[in-house]
């Protein structure tokens, strides 16, 4: 973890409700996809962590969605904005897991984290397949983003606007051959996505936090290894350990 | 140059700041960070004779003032604590470390108590006798001088260390809890541990936290601190580790003005990793200041004239 002033280059709608954050500055405590950083926001007590989308040395990538007045803040902030971030947190994906044919399923504001490891996947040589869900068509992000990086895409919408019509979990139904399985959503999806993975995996959980870096015990779940931070131990939970 | 040091319950302390329980695990996490030598001590995570999860989640909220936690003393239990925690910060912090010790009954305590006493490591035992987050323990000793005194006489018979009692600012008369406490043989009291609070959340029409209310810390409770450490100050003649809200070198020279012989950090090290050693290093020209030459002579000074 480092705690460094990160500069806004960027802050842009891209669509309903989600915006795209790009930061200049220190970024060499982010080590991994699926890392988080915490950003101080003028006016509110605790940090927000937000997961890091993309980075490369000097910049990072963020994107968040608009849940109440903290993130609201955030789409004002404008260009040249310095930010005090704590980089670097969480222990992220383990890219080394995948095999050959690595399913990634993201959901909603859990996709992001997703996109910088398929970026990491196809680096490696990996053929990276990825379902998208998504509530409806006007809240679509990143997916040509995934087919740039050449990324098999497959899209599901809740209201059938765009793609297959219903949840991350059609989508998967569509995938045979895949080596691994890395996920990153809401829970109540998290939960249905492990009930029908049939690989091993690994799943990104989201909770409410206190430090973002292990001292408060504030986002703790049980898992089959022992009690783990949310913050510090995960976000990144083997599904192996996973308690619902 | 200015003396920075202090004396707490006969062990002197190279500075008055100590990280308080609950904000900074076992050490460790912030021994990644920075070298915690620098600091006075600092107090582990409260401690209970079993391992606890604590409460479900969300446990965690903030307002503008700070924040509110309902963690209920999630720790892995005294024997855990002794046989891997401390062997492990043995090896990043050399100083006596303050115990925090929780419980659920007044022999639930003196167990705890008694095991941490056997430990070169523990300098100070704090005793939690006023955690909001859980039932049938910690602050409902903390509320009543009669209840808090009985704790205080039980651990007092099993340790010959420091024993610091955990007051709340529930209590309807904290001084009167501290006079007790210190009547039944306490060294020292801490004061305060965080004030029940909730919040609720607009969208699903229910208190946000988990277990409905939790403990509200931050700078929105500094005055509340200042007042009552002033209050118990008068009361008692046994050293005062005043809490609540702290941030910055001058709000320890506060403290320590309304009768603080050591500081507490809480919650700014949950958001600000580096401010207890920010402040460590602010201290002497916060000092110079203000025209204070030794630390230790400014302790109640509010009080005098």
């Amino acid at each position: 973890m480092k705690q460094t002033n990160l500069t806004v280059v960027e802050n842009k709608r891209l669509a309903d409700g989600i915006y795209r954050l790009r930061l200049t500055g220190d970024t060499t405590a982010i080590t991994a996809p699926g890392q988080f950083v915490n950003l101080k926001l003028s006016g509110f007590f605790l940090r927000r962590p937000i997961s890091v989308c993309d980075w490369t040395d000097g910049e990072v990538t963020l994107i968040y969605k608009v849940l109440g007045r903290g993130t609201e803040m955030m789409t004002h902030m404008t260009p040249g904005t310095v930010l005090d971030v704590l980089t670097g947190l969480g222990n992220g994906f383990d890219v080394s897991r995948s095999g050959e044919h690595p399913l990634l399923v993201g959901g909603g504001v859990g996709i992001p984290p997703l996109y910088g490891l398929a970026k990491r996947l196809v680096a490696q040589g990996k053929r990276v397949t990825a379902v998208l869900g998504f509530n409806r068509a006007s809240e679509i992000f990143l997916a040509e983003e995934f087919r740039a990086l050449g990324a098999e895409i497959i899209l599901a919408t809740a209201d059938g606007s765009v793609g297959l019509r219903g949840l991350v979990t059609d989508g998967m139904a569509a995938v045979s051959d895949s080596t691994y399985l890395y996920t990153c959503g809401p829970e109540l999806m998290l939960k249905a996505v492990y009930g029908a993975c049939t690989t091993s995996g690994q799943f990104s959980f989201e909770e409410r936090m206190g430090c973002g870096f292990g001292a408060c015990m504030g986002c703790s779940c049980k898992t089959k290894y022992g009690n783990k931070r949310i913050c510090k131990d995960g976000p990144v939970l083997e599904k192996e350990e996973i308690i619902w | 140059m200015v003396n920075t040091q202090v004396t707490l319950c006969g062990l002197t302390l190279d500075n008055p700041i100590i990280p308080a329980s609950g904000t900074f695990g076992y050490g460790y996490e912030f021994a990644e960070l920075y070298d915690i030598n620098l600091l006075g001590t600092f107090s582990f995570k409260g401690t209970t004779r079993e391992s606890r999860f604590g409460n479900p989640t969300p446990r965690i909220a903030e307002y503008a003032g700070g924040l509110l936690n309902a963690v209920g003393l999630q720790n892995p239990g005294v024997d855990a604590v002794i046989a891997e925690e401390l062997p492990r910060l043995k090896k990043v912090f050399h100083k006596p470390v303050m115990a925090n010790v929780s419980g659920f009954s007044v022999q639930e305590y003196a167990e705890v108590c008694e095991k941490l006493d056997a430990q070169a490591q523990v300098g100070w035992l704090e005793v939690n006798i006023s955690c909001p987050n859980v039932h049938g323990g910690g602050a409902a000793f903390g509320a009543d001088p009669k209840a808090a005194a009985e704790v205080t006489k039980a651990v007092r018979a099993v340790t010959k260390k420091p024993i610091i009692l955990k007051l709340s600012p529930t209590a309807a008369d904290i001084a009167a809890v501290a006079r007790a406490c210190e009547d039944a043989g306490a060294n020292g009291v801490s004061l305060i541990n965080t004030l029940p609070g909730m919040r609720i959340d607009l969208k699903r029409r229910r208190p946000l936290l988990a277990n409905g209310t939790g403990g509200m810390s931050g700078p929105g409770m500094f005055p509340l601190a200042v007042r009552m450490v002033y209050q118990v100050y008068e009361a008692v003649s046994i050293p005062i580790v005043g809490m609540g809200g702290v941030t910055t070198a001058e709000d320890v020279i506060e403290l320590m003005l309304a009768g603080a012989t050591a500081v507490g950090v809480g919650a700014a090290n949950l958001t600000e990793p580096f401010v207890c050693k920010h402040i460590v290093e602010e201290l002497p020209a916060a000092m110079a200041r203000y025209g204070v030459e030794n630390l230790t002579e400014i302790i109640g000074g509010a009080h005098h004239g």
